[in-house]
C-alpha cells in the first residue's frame, strides 16, 4: 500500500514537470486535470482500502535526502484518514477544474503547480521523519503560493501573496524549532526515534505551543489567520477549494501527528490554550464571515471558524486523555476528525459554487449578484445543500460532527480539574454561538447571491455552469448527504485512527438500527439522521400532497406585495451590508465596527453617505504595531550600514568578546 | 405488543399536537383580548382561518422561485417532526431516540433557516428586514437554548428527552437553583423564538415593528396556512417542552395503562391551558422592545443558562 501511495505522490510531482512542458497546448488543461483527478481517486481508494481492511502500518525508506537519514515514509491509520480526505477533495477539485480551467485566461500559470501541490500534500501525509515532513511542507507552501499569484496583476493578489509568503516562512521556522526540540540532544529526526524519547512536561508544553503556532498558522488559528482570508480567495476557485478544504486539514494532520502520536503524554493544563484558542477562533472567524461582502472571503473566514471548532475537539481529546479517559478522548477526537472530513466536503462544494458564480458573472462582491436561482438552477440546488450542511442543520453532515462534539462537551463533569470543568461548558456555549452565527452567515450568503432579484446586468445574464463543474459539485453534495444520513459508516471508517492514537474507539455504529448514532450509550444520547430525513420527507411530502389534493392548487403570479410599496429598483432589496447590520450592531465590540452617516446640509443635492468599516482586531491590534516596530528597528539599524572600517572592526571585536564571555559563564 | 402500542402512541401524539396547536394560539389570543376588555375572536378562530387560507388561491410574487413554494412544507415538516418527539402525555414514544434535545434545537434551527431564506426570495425590502432580524435573534436564542439543554443534561445525565422526563419525574431531583435558572432562560428563549411580546408582536399591523410577520409578508393561501400552522406547532412544542422537563409528574410512563394515559392527557391539556393563560397575561403586562434591546433580553437567558451549567460544577446538588 505504502508503495502505491508514494508512487502516486511522485506521479503527481512528475505530472507537474510534464505540465510545465505541455502547458502551451490547447488540451494541456484537460490532460493535467484529468490525470490529477485519476491519481487522486486512486489515492482515496488506497486510503479507504487501508482503513477498511485495517491493514498494519507499512514503512519504507528511500535513499534520498540527508545521507544518514534518507527519506522515511509511513502509512498508518491516521495518514490513511487524511489521504482519503486529500484524495476525495483533490479528485473533486480536479474534475471541477476540467470545466473551470477552460475559462482560465492564463492556464500556464496554474497547470505546472497544481499537480505538484497535490503531490506535496500527499508527501506531508506520508512523511515519517522531520526532514521529509518539513521539505514536503515547504514545497506545499511554495507551490500554493505560486497558485495564489495566478492573477498576479491585481494589487490585492500581490499583497496577499506577500503576506502568505511571510506567514508560511514564519510557520515553517516555528515547525523547525518544534522538531528540533522533539529530536532532543541525540538528533533523532526519525519519527520512530521521536516516539521513544521521554520529555519533561515543560518541554512537551513548549513543543505543543510551537505546533499551535506552526501548524496553526497554516490552518488559520487566531491570531495567525490574517493571511488566510486574503490568500485563499485570491487563487483560482478550484485551488481555493483545495486550500480551504484540504491544505488546512494537512496542517491539522501535522498538529495531530505531533501532539497525539509523537509527543507522548501531556499535562491537563496544556489542553486549556488549545480549547480557548479554538473557541475564540470559531467565534471570531464566523463573525468576520458575517460582515464581509466578498463571496470567497466569506467562505475563507468560515474556514477559520471550522478550524476553531476542530481545535476545540482536539483540545477536549487532550484533556480527556490526560485524565486517563481514553474512550471519551476518542469521542472528542472522532468529532474533530469527522468535522475535518465534513468541512472538506462542504467547503470545497461552496468554493466551487462561488467559482461557478464568478465565472458566470465575473463578480465576487455579494452586492453585485442576486436572483441566480433562476439563471443557474442546478448550481443553486447544489449550493443550497452546501449551505445547509455548513450551517450545521440536520439531517446533513455538518450537524453530525457538531452533535458529536456537543456530546463530548457534555461529558466534561467527568474531568477532575475544576479549571477544565468550568472552561469546557463555556467553550460549548461559544461553539453554540458559532454554529448559530454560521446559520446567519449562510442565510446571507445564499440569500444575497441566489435569491431575490438580480442587482446587476452581469447577474441578470448569467448562464448555468458547465457539466464537469456540476459533476464535481454534485458528487460532493451527494457525499454531504450520505455523511449526514449514514454517519455510522464514516465513523467506523475513521475509527482505526483513534484506535491507533488513543488505543480506544467509539463502539461500532454499523449495526445500529435505522443507522442511529450511539456514541456512548443509548440512555445517554442517540441521533438518527436517516430517520430525521425520512420523517421530514414523509410528513412534508404527505402534507403537500394532501393540501394539493383536498384544498386548493390554484396559483396566480402577481407583483410582489411588499406592503403596498414595491420598488422596481433591485437596490432596495436587502443586500450584504444591510443583512449584516443587526449582527454588526450587536457584536460591534468584537468587530471594532464603525458606522458613519454623512448628511448633506439642507438644500444641498449631493446624496447622503453611509459608510461601514469593520476591522480585523488581530490585524489592527497585533500586526500593525508589530510591523511598525519592525520598521522602526530596521530604520534605526540602517545606520550600521554606513560605518567606517575602524568602527566595523571594533564592532566585530566587541561581538567576539561578548560571545566568549558568554561561553565562559556557560561553562 | 410493546412495539405496536408505542407506534400507536407515536401516531396519537403526532395527531394530537397538530390538532391542539391552532387551539392554543386561539386561546392565547382570546385571553389577551379579554384581558384588554375586548370581545376577542372565538378560540376556534385559527382553525377557521386555516381552512379559509387552504381554500384560497396562492398569489405568488413574480420573482419567487421554487424555494419559496417548497419552504412552507419543509418548515412545517421539520417543526412537526420536532413537536412529535417531545413527550406530551406519555413517554413511550416509538421514535423518541431518533433525535435528542440537541437535535431538536437544531431541527427548529433548520425550520428557521428555510423561513429566513424564503423571506429573501421575493426580493423585497420587508422580507430581508425580517430575515436578518430573525437570524440575529436566532444567533442569541440558540446558544441560550443549548446552555439550557446542557444544564438539563448534566442533571439528568442524558440528552434523550424520554430519559430526561423519567429522571425528572423520579423525585431524585428535588428543588435546584440551576434548574430554576434553566427554567427562566428557557421561558425567555421560548418568548423570543415564538415571536411574542416583548421581542416581536404577532398581532401588529405596523410592519416596521415586526420580525416574523415581515418575513412571511409575501405568503398567501395554502402556503401561509402551512406557515401559520408551523408557528402554532412551535408554540405548542415549547409549552410541552417546559411542561415535560419541569412538570413531568403526570406524564404516563412507557408501560402505563389506559387510565394513566387518560390522566396524562388531561393534565397535558391543563398544562397547555395554564401556559396559554400565563403567556397572555405576560404579553399584555409588558410592552414591545426596540429590536436592539432584544440582545440584552436574550443575553439574560444566555447568562442564566451558563450560570446554571456552572453551578452544577460547583456542586452536583445545586
Amino acid at each position: 500500500m505504502i508503495e502505491i501511495a508514494a508512487g502516486l505522490a511522485l506521479c503527481l510531482l512528475a505530472l507537474s514537470l510534464a505540465a510545465a512542458v505541455v502547458r502551451g497546448l490547447s488540451t494541456a488543461s484537460a490532460f493535467v486535470y484529468g490525470a490529477s483527478a485519476l491519481l487522486c481517486l486512486v489515492l482515496a481508494i488506497v486510503g479507504i482500502w487501508m482503513l477498511v481492511t485495517q491493514a498494519a502500518e507499512a514503512e519504507m525508506r528511500i535513499p534520498v535526502g540527508l545521507p544518514w537519514l534518507g527519506a522515511h515514509l509511513r502509512l498508518d491509520a491516521l495518514s490513511a484518514v487524511f489521504l482519503t480526505l486529500l484524495g476525495v477533495g483533490g479528485a473533486a477539485a480536479s474534475i471541477y477544474a476540467i470545466g473551470y480551467g477552460q475559462h482560465e485566461h492564463e492556464p500556464h500559470r496554474v497547470l505546472p503547480f497544481y499537480p505538484g501541490f497535490l503531490g506535496a500534500m500527499t508527501l506531508v501525509l506520508l512523511a515519517a521523519d522531520a526532514f521529509t515532513f518539513l521539505l514536503s511542507w515547504e514545497i506545499m507552501s511554495l507551490l500554493s503560493w505560486a497558485l495564489v499569484l495566478t492573477n498576479h496583476r491585481a494589487d490585492e493578489t500581490r499583497s496577499a501573496g506577500y503576506l502568505y509568503l511571510v506567514m508560511a516562512g514564519f510557520g515553517t521556522m516555528v515547525l523547525l524549532l518544534a522538531f528540533g526540540l522533539m529530536a532532543g540532544a541525540e538528533g533523532g529526526y526519525d519519527f520512530a526515534a521521536m516516539r521513544e524519547v521521554e520529555r519533561s512536561p515543560l518541554l512537551a508544553a513548549l513543543v505543543l505551543a510551537l505546533m499551535m503556532v506552526g501548524a496553526g498558522s497554516k490552518a488559520g488559528l487566531l491570531p495567525l489567520h490574517v493571511w488566510l482570508p486574503a490568500a485563499h480567495p485570491a487563487a483560482p476557485s478550484h485551488v481555493s477549494a483545495l486550500m480551504s478544504g484540504v491544505m488546512t486539514k494537512v496542517a491539522l494532520y501535522g498538529f495531530i501527528r505531533v501532539v497525539f502520536d509523537l509527543l507522548g503524554p501531556v499535562e491537563w493544563w496544556m489542553s486549556v490554550p488549545v480549547i480557548v484558542t479554538g473557541a475564540m477562533t470559531a467565534v471570531m472567524g464566523i463573525l468576520f464571515a458575517n460582515v464581509d461582502s466578498d463571496s470567497k472571503r466569506v467562505l475563507a473566514y468560515s474556514t477559520i471558524e471550522n478550524i476553531g471548532v476542530i481545535f476545540v475537539a482536539l483540545g477536549l481529546a487532550l484533556a480527556f486523555r490526560s485524565n486517563g479517559m481514553e474512550a471519551l478522548a476518542a469521542l472528542a477526537l472522532m468529532a474533530g476528525l469527522i468535522h475535518a472530513m465534513n468541512h472538506m466536503l462542504f467547503k470545497s462544494l461552496l468554493f466551487m459554487a462561488a467559482g461557478a458564480v464568478l465565472n458566470a458573472t465575473g463578480r465576487r462582491d455579494l452586492d453585485g449578484l442576486g436572483g441566480l436561482i433562476h439563471r443557474m438552477p442546478k448550481t443553486a440546488v447544489l449550493a443550497l445543500i452546501g449551505v445547509t450542511a455548513i450551517a450545521a442543520l440536520p439531517p446533513l453532515n455538518g450537524f453530525v460532527s457538531e452533535w458529536l462534539l456537543f456530546q463530548a462537551v457534555l461529558q466534561s463533569p467527568k474531568l477532575s480539574q475544576p479549571g477544565l470543568q468550568f472552561l469546557v461548558p463555556a467553550a460549548g456555549g461559544l461553539l453554540a454561538l458559532a454554529a448559530a452565527l454560521a446559520a446567519a452567515c449562510f442565510v446571507r450568503f445564499y440569500g444575497v447571491i441566489f435569491l431575490g432579484r438580480p442587482r446587476t446586468d452581469a447577474a441578470r445574464e448569467a448562464v448555468e455552469t458547465d457539466r464537469w463543474s456540476l459533476t464535481a459539485m454534485g458528487g460532493l453534495a451527494g457525499l454531504c448527504i450520505m455523511a449526514g444520513v449514514l454517519p455510522g459508516g464514516l465513523i467506523d471508517l475513521v475509527a482505526p485512527a483513534t484506535e491507533m492514537l488513543l488505543a480506544a474507539r467509539l463502539p461500532a455504529q454499523a449495526n445500529n438500527d435505522w443507522f442511529t448514532l450511539v456514541p456512548v450509550a443509548e440512555v445517554r444520547s442517540s441521533y438518527s439522521g436517516f430517520l430525521v430525513l425520512l420523517f421530514i420527507a414523509i410528513s412534508g411530502g404527505a402534507s403537500a400532497w394532501l393540501v394539493h389534493r383536498f384544498a386548493s392548487r390554484k396559483l396566480r403570479r402577481a407583483p410582489a406585495w411588499d406592503c403596498g410599496f414595491p420598488n422596481a429598483d433591485p437596490v432596495t432589496q436587502y443586500g450584504a451590508g444591510s443583512f449584516a447590520q443587526p449582527i454588526r450592531r450587536v457584536m460591534a465590540l468584537m468587530l471594532d465596527a464603525n458606522e458613519t452617516v454623512v448628511m448633506p446640509p439642507p438644500g444641498d443635492m449631493t446624496p447622503a453617505r453611509h459608510t461601514i468599516r469593520t476591522k480585523d482586531l488581530a490585524w489592527s491590534r497585533i500586526y500593525v504595531p508589530l510591523i511598525a516596530a519592525i520598521n522602526t528597528a530596521a530604520t534605526r539599524l540602517n545606520a550600521l550600514q554606513f560605518l567606517t572600517i575602524r568602527r566595523y572592526l571594533s564592532l566585530v571585536f566587541g561581538a567576539l568578546i561578548l560571545l566568549l564571555t558568554g561561553l565562559a559563564i556557560w561553562n | 405488543m410493546e412495539l405496536i402500542s408505542n407506534l400507536i402512541l407515536q401516531g396519537v401524539q403526532m395527531i394530537l399536537v397538530l390538532a391542539l396547536a391552532p387551539g392554543l394560539t386561539g386561546l392565547v389570543r382570546k385571553v389577551k383580548a379579554r384581558l384588554m376588555r375586548k370581545q376577542g375572536a372565538p378560540v376556534l378562530q385559527p382553525y377557521r382561518d386555516l381552512a379559509r387560507l387552504m381554500r384560497k388561491e396562492v398569489v405568488l410574487a413574480t420573482n419567487a422561485s421554487w424555494l419559496f413554494r417548497t419552504s412552507p412544507y419543509m418548515i412545517f415538516a421539520a417543526t412537526w417532526v420536532a413537536a412529535a418527539l417531545v413527550p406530551t402525555f406519555a413517554t413511550g414514544l416509538q421514535f423518541s431516540w431518533t433525535s435528542d434535545l440537541i437535535a431538536l434545537v437544531a431541527l427548529l434551527g433548520s425550520a428557521r433557516f428555510f423561513l429566513a431564506l424564503a423571506g429573501m426570495d421575493a426580493g423585497t425590502s420587508f422580507g430581508g428586514i425580517g430575515s436578518s432580524r430573525e437570524m440575529m435573534i436566532g444567533t442569541l436564542a440558540e446558544p441560550a437554548m443549548l446552555l439550557v439543554v446542557f444544564t438539563v443534561a448534566l442533571v439528568a445525565g442524558s440528552t434523550q428527552l424520554s430519559n430526561v422526563v423519567v429522571y425528572m419525574a423520579s423525585g431524585e431531583v428535588g428543588i435546584r437553583v440551576s434548574m430554576g435558572m434553566a427554567l427562566i432562560a428557557l421561558i425567555i428563549v421560548a418568548v423570543a423564538e415564538n415571536a411574542r411580546i416583548p421581542v416581536d408582536n404577532p398581532g401588529t399591523h405596523l410592519e416596521v415593528t415586526m420580525v416574523h410577520e415581515a418575513m412571511v409578508l409575501e405568503y398567501s393561501g395554502r402556503h401561509l396556512a402551512m406557515i401559520e400552522l408551523a408557528a402554532s406547532l412551535k408554540l405548542l412544542l415549547y409549552m410541552s417542552l417546559i411542561g415535560c422537563i419541569f412538570l413531568p409528574w403526570s406524564i404516563a410512563p412507557a408501560s402505563a395503562g389506559p387510565s394513566a394515559m387518560l390522566f396524562g392527557f388531561a393534565s397535558f391539556f391543563a398544562k397547555l391551558v395554564a401556559g396559554g393563560v400565563l403567556l397572555a397575561v405576560f404579553e399584555i403586562s409588558t410592552a414591545k422592545m426596540r429590536v436592539f434591546r432584544v440582545p440584552d433580553f436574550l443575553g439574560v437567558a444566555l447568562m442564566l443558562g451558563l450560570l446554571g451549567t456552572l453551578l452544577l460544577f460547583v456542586s452536583r446538588s445545586l
